[in-house]
């Protein structure tokens, strides 16, 4: 057991290093930063000072080092496109991806492990075939089509609900929510059902498969013979045996939800930590590239390493390998 | 020579996989679409009705008509123009070609790619199978459209003036780099079963060289599965593609995709004009759907395991 954990921190811990390292990379190809400083009427004498106050001289372990050591404390220099700290860019940003992030897999889970139970049930009513055929199309449909199309059909067309924005949001702390308002929670209905609805269509199929697999086993046959209600036997013994899957996938999934919601932030222009990574992208803004792509990974790591131990726990036999899961 | 082209014509009409097709109609219609899309956008400078990028057949009095059904259409306009004149249904048929450019060229990266160090992975096994399944694992727990931004985020960072001209490459290589790992993994699976087969014996036996075995011998035993990959990943590459440039990180928009088409329209939704940007969307849907289906078929028609 210990031996397990350790090897698993230990991977964590390598590949946390490695995107470190190519976050630190990218700041190799920024232009010197010593020049930048400077201006153009420096000495060679003022040069080798400040090369020498900001580390520059040193061997690259050494000024990885560094990078590393400020990365744990939350160190990622300044936006070069804002001119703010980082630090303080992102952790404005947090509370709104967060939420949406939230509501979104709330979403997913409430919709979609009914509609899958149902189309489980009775797979050949025309409401599960419907069901189906949609979620079929919603593999087809990419995220921000959807989003585009809810905007023109609610937003243009019936004017029902905000296009953009968080609407009004309450402070409490440093926290920011849009919980509270009305235009809050008016804002977070179209984003949340984008970044929703291809989880939603994972959860169900993967609800309706597992349910038809332990609808045809022996003990649910032997529950039949036992002559328990049609309600007890779907739910208490049915139900409670595919939830293991699910709620793997849906932990998996939070990681995917987080990185999606890039893109469902373009489209709402929700001001999440998705849109400033975009706009970083766009306009080559490495400390806030670096700083985006470290905290995304440690949020993958966290979620892959939690997932990993749970197994271990809930199963044994599972040890070295398990189902790899991504989205598109 | 004719009637052994003909035979073979025969033979082909009645094996399997025709069969199945024959008697698919799922897989009749995404065909005919699909081939109704690739034979218009590679043929879109005839095809179209008008030159987008020639800028003397522009002409901004034609600017935001809606599609020729609407009061204030324009017959020679059938799907409306955008706010520069540009015909709509030709951007559209350029676009696709873009689109389907990009998609093509990153699977073809991709597979090669990932057939290449799954066979290695595969059949040299040891220390250097370990470390790039290692890697495939890792990269398969982070979603493809961050490994795809991530690359592309790099070499923006990398060639900060060439970006634009690189533009494609950089989306290509961004993409291909996302998709490899399915391809590693099933080709690793079927090297493994395959390896321990007499025939891959028998050629060691005569002292052929690992590579010549892998690439001669086994490779063509493990191409089924690939082709079935390949086609649904070209759906995903072609939405992927879709997504950056959606982002405003993918091709530049002086060669518009469907996707930047898309963005470029979104502009216009809030000012009623919902043409510029749904006609690009529903082509960009139509596409991946005919693609997806058409994989689906090909991987129940080529593994009649599958089949329930």
């Amino acid at each position: 057991m210990t031996a397990f954990i350790l090897r698993r921190v230990l991977q964590a811990i390598v590949v946390m290093l490695v995107v470190a390292l190519v976050a630190f990379s990218l700041f190799q190809y920024v232009g010197d930063p010593v020049q930048l400083m400077l201006g153009q009427f420096a000495t060679p004498e003022d040069r080798v000072r400040l090369t020498h106050e900001l580390g520059l001289d040193q061997p690259f372990y050494v000024q990885f080092f560094h990078f590393v050591v400020n990365a744990i404390h939350g160190q990622f220099g300044v936006s070069l496109r804002i001119g703010k700290p980082v630090s303080v860019l992102l952790a404005q940003r947090i509370p709104a991806t967060l939420e949406l992030s939230i509501c979104a897999a709330l979403l997913a889970l409430a919709v979609g492990i009914p509609a899958g139970v149902y189309a489980g049930l009775r797979p050949n009513s025309w409401l599960a075939r419907t069901l189906l055929s949609l979620s079929l199309l919603g593999v087809s449909l990419p995220t921000f089509l959807i989003g585009i199309l809810l905007i023109l059909v609610f937003a243009v067309i019936l004017g029902w609900l905000p296009a953009f924005g968080r609407g009004e949001v309450v402070h409490l702390g440093w926290w920011s929510t849009g919980l509270l308002s009305k235009t809050g929670l008016m804002s977070l209905i179209l984003p949340t059902i984008t970044l929703g609805l291809f989880q939603l269509t994972l959860i169900m199929r993967l609800v309706r498969s597992e349910m038809l697999e332990v609808l045809r086993t022996d003990y649910i046959k032997f529950a039949r013979a036992r002559g328990l209600r049609d309600r007890a036997i779907n739910f208490g013994h049915a139900l409670k045996n595919t939830l293991v899957p699910v709620i793997t996938i849906t932990g998996l999934q939070l990681g995917s939800i987080i990185a999606f919601s890039i893109i469902t932030e373009q489209v709402f222009q929700w001001p999440g930590m998705g849109l400033l990574f975009i706009q970083a992208v766009s306009y080559v803004d490495i400390p806030v590239m670096a700083a985006y792509l470290c905290l995304i990974a440690l949020v993958f790591v966290t979620i892959n390493l939690i997932v990993d131990l749970l197994y271990y726990v809930v199963d044994p036999r599972l040890r070295a390998d398990r189902p790899g899961g991504s989205g598109h | 020579m004719n009637a052994r082209l003909v035979a073979a014509l025969r033979l082909s009409w009645d094996s399997d996989v025709a069969y199945s097709f024959r008697h698919s109609p799922y897989a009749i219609v995404a065909a005919i679409v699909f081939v109704l899309f690739v034979g218009s956008a590679v043929f879109a400078p005839w095809v179209a009705p008008h030159n987008p990028f020639d800028l003397s057949q522009l002409d901004l009095s034609n600017s935001l008509k809606p599609p020729m059904w609407l009061p204030g259409g324009d017959p020679s306009f059938p799907l409306g123009t955008d706010d520069q004149g540009r015909d709509i249904l030709s951007t559209i048929l350029f676009g696709a070609r873009i689109s389907l450019a990009v998609g093509i060229a990153s699977v073809l990266f991709s597979m090669v790619l990932g057939v290449a160090l799954g066979l290695i992975a595969g059949y040299v096994g040891g220390s250097i199978d370990a470390f790039i399944m290692r890697v495939a694992d890792v990269q398969l727990s982070f979603p493809a459209i961050l490994i795809a931004l991530l690359v592309d985020g790099l070499a923006r960072a990398l060639l900060p003036r060439s970006h634009e001209s690189l533009a494609f490459y950089v989306l290509v290589l961004s993409i291909g780099v996302s998709g490899w790992v399915q391809y590693a993994r099933t080709v690793r699976g079927t090297t493994l079963v395959e390896k321990n087969k007499e025939y891959v014996q028998a050629a060691r036996l005569f002292g052929i060289h690992p590579l010549a075995i892998m690439a001669r011998h086994v490779l063509p035993n493990v191409l089924g599965p690939v082709l079935v990959i390949a086609t649904i990943h070209i759906a995903t590459a072609i939405i992927t593609e879709a997504t950056l440039s959606f982002l405003g990180v993918g091709v530049p928009p002086t060669q518009p995709s469907l996707g930047t088409l898309i963005r470029i329209g979104n502009d216009f939704l809030f000012s009623g004009e919902w043409w510029v940007t749904l006609f690009p969307g529903i082509a960009l849907v139509v596409m991946v759907l005919a693609i997806n289906l058409l994989g689906d078929w090909l991987r129940d028609a080529l593994n009649p395991r599958l089949r329930t």
